[in-house]
């Protein structure tokens, strides 16, 4: 079943106008809970309180205020509303960028845009920014407030990611580089050669949100009036010396290898990281 | 719950902002990043710090609000009367506690055991979800800066999912600077589709209109993007109006501090500053040179302006994220991404 569109707005990028529609990328799925009172099981509902005189407020009556030393500054109603931005359907493109320029720390919220109207103009664009690897930086007011997003091409369609502010981002020049002693070359070289043995594509479908699904199916039981046996987390056991790990870790990898096209030739190397993986051996052991 | 840094207390309830998201003054969770039998003890850090958080929502006695929980008979319930609960049928819960929600979750994912490495650049951006600083925890720091210098080299993400305050994530560990991060990642049935979203099927477009496209693109083709253009213009017209009647002494009020309203106790904490000293300790030996700059500071929000005491708390909670103020007051649920 197709989305709906969420909004509609025109890119502007150089002397190109692009009516497009924009849809939510991101459909979020949860345990949901809800706040009870212990003894009567019954939904407890949240209010607002003056905690001066214990007197509920409601919602429509709470002001804002600006802390200051001093207290508050409190700004009307109008006030906040004047501040608001000025009502828009341009979604205004003036630079582009590296696509490597805004690190992940920067994004906020994927949607996807589609074409409002002719699409070919769409498909060159998407097509354009694939090619030259960059993103365009863009700026529009949507449901009264400003956005910053980033205009990326996925898979041969436009996206606009939104992004956070400045002053919201820790930079990387504000953090320090650990310091500690040099690594040796032998330590160096064990660690790449244990990254490589891991190294396989990106499969987001591997990444199952298992816990999510433990947890519905624990409430389900419970609520038959049953009684889910519970496991207890295992204590971590304590951290071999680094060389050590680093080689315990390959052997186990080469044995690892070893037994596998001993037995199956064949063999897909797709299982091979989980199956195989060293670790194992640490839980044996 | 999975280990959080500060002796085994979960983290505070003060660490969220109005949207639910973590204020990133404190680490919300350590533990340890393994890949082969290397271990490496790791706090983990939001990236981002929030910047609104001097705004309060007052009462119309100028004082700032508090949250209390009622019955649908009108009477508050307290903090310890209170339980999480799942809606198994219309109006039929199912009590869940604590000890429950941990016991469920899957014990290797307790760590973030990293059992595949792929190319940096081959995570689409739409999976990102948030961004955190990892700082190394141990006495050591050598496994913590070899795993950041090998990734860095080989421009390599680890992909591991670990469990964080009641909720699951799949995780990209990658190195910057030397420095780990923790990027969350969306799981793939979180996201749309292009198909799902009904847009249309791809067309080849003509050689020409690529090319007008990507002449567009290269003629406003810059090298960065200045912290200007990305600045919150909204806040800045609110502080310019909260200056201007400061100035004239207007609508200022003084509300009388109030016993017990944890608001008031809520420090707001130089995130930047914590980091480097827990960066920079760790430095086998080589004591930071900035130590003293690097002790944590009551920051006046981020902003520097007035807001000493300007914590604020969640606007209402949303249906998806129940947080249970009892025993363990600061414990926040977020099984439900909200």
């Amino acid at each position: 079943m197709a989305a709906r569109a969420i909004w509609k707005g025109v890119l502007h990028f150089g002397s190109h106008e692009l009516p497009v529609k924009l849809y939510s990328a991101v459909e979020e799925h949860g345990v949901h809970f809800r706040l009870l009172h212990e003894r009567s099981k019954q939904p407890v509902r949240q209010q607002l309180v003056d905690p001066s005189n214990d007197e509920v407020v409601e919602y429509a009556d709470v002001q804002r205020g600006y802390a200051i030393p001093e207290g508050f500054v409190v700004l009307q109603k109008e006030e906040l509303d004047s501040l608001a931005p000025q009502a828009s359907r341009d979604i205004e493109v003036e630079r582009f960028v590296s696509t490597q320029k805004l690190g992940p720390e920067w994004l906020v919220r994927p949607y996807y845009l589609g074409p409002d109207g002719e699409s070919e103009s769409y498909f060159a664009l998407a097509q354009a920014l694939d090619e030259s690897d960059e993103e365009g930086v863009a700026h529009w007011v949507m449901r009264g407030k400003e956005y910053s997003g980033v205009l990326r091409a996925i898979d041969g369609y436009l996206m606009l990611i939104t992004l956070r502010h400045a002053d919201e981002v820790i930079k990387r020049d504000e953090l320090p580089k650990p310091q500690g002693r040099a690594h040796s070359e032998k330590e160096l070289k064990m660690a790449e050669q244990l990254i490589a043995a891991y190294e396989d594509a990106f499969d987001p479908e591997q990444y199952k949100d298992e816990y999510r699904e433990r947890v519905l199916e624990f409430v389900t039981q419970k609520a038959k009036g049953k009684k889910p046996r519970l496991k207890k987390p295992v204590e971590k056991r304590e951290p071999d010396k680094l060389a050590d790990a680093l080689e315990k870790s390959l052997a186990g990898l080469r044995k690892a290898k070893a037994d596998k096209t001993d037995s199956k030739k064949s063999e897909s190397k797709k299982q091979a990281p989980h199956k195989a993986s060293p670790r194992k051996e640490r839980h044996v052991a | 719950m999975p280990r959080s840094s500060k002796k085994g207390q979960p983290p505070a309830e003060a660490d969220l902002d109005e949207n639910g998201e973590p204020r990133g003054t404190r680490s919300f969770w350590s533990g340890t990043i393994s890949f082969g039998l290397v271990t490496i003890p790791v706090e983990l850090y939001s990236a981002t710090r929030t910047t609104r958080s001097s705004l309060r929502m007052l009462a119309p006695s100028g004082s700032p609000v508090s949250r209390r929980y009622f019955n649908d008979q009108g009477k508050v319930i307290a903090g310890d009367e209170l339980a999480r609960g799942y809606e198994i049928d219309k109006g039929d819960y199912v009590l869940v506690t604590d000890d429950e929600l941990d016991s469920l979750a899957p014990e290797q994912s307790r760590d973030i055991d990293l059992s595949r490495f792929v190319d940096r650049a081959a995570i689409p951006p739409l999976f990102f979800e948030r961004a955190y600083i990892l700082a190394p925890a141990g006495k050591s720091n050598v496994a913590y800066r070899l795993l950041a210098a090998t990734l860095e080299r080989a421009n390599k993400a680890g992909i591991a999912s670990f469990i964080m305050r009641g909720k699951q994530y799949a995780v990209a560990i990658v190195a910057e600077d030397g420095l780990l991060r923790a990027e969350t990642l969306r799981f793939a049935d979180e996201l749309r589709t292009p198909d799902a979203v009904g847009l249309p099927k791809h067309e080849e477009p003509s050689a020409a209109k690529v090319k007008a496209m990507r002449g567009a693109i290269d003629r406003a083709k810059k090298t960065t993007v200045p912290d200007k253009e990305l600045a919150d213009t909204y806040w800045q017209r609110l502080e310019a109006l909260v200056e201007t009647k400061q100035k004239k002494k207007e609508d200022i009020v003084t509300p009388e501090p109030v016993e017990g309203d944890d608001d008031n106790l809520a420090e707001v904490i130089d995130l930047v500053a914590i980091l480097k000293r827990s960066l920079g300790q760790k430095g086998g030996g080589q004591a930071s040179a900035d130590d003293d700059e690097a002790s944590p500071k009551k920051a006046a929000a981020p902003r520097a302006k007035p807001a000493k005491k300007a914590a604020a708390k969640k606007a209402p909670a949303k249906k998806s994220s129940v947080k249970k103020p009892a025993k363990k007051p600061a414990t926040k649920r977020q099984a439900a991404a909200s």
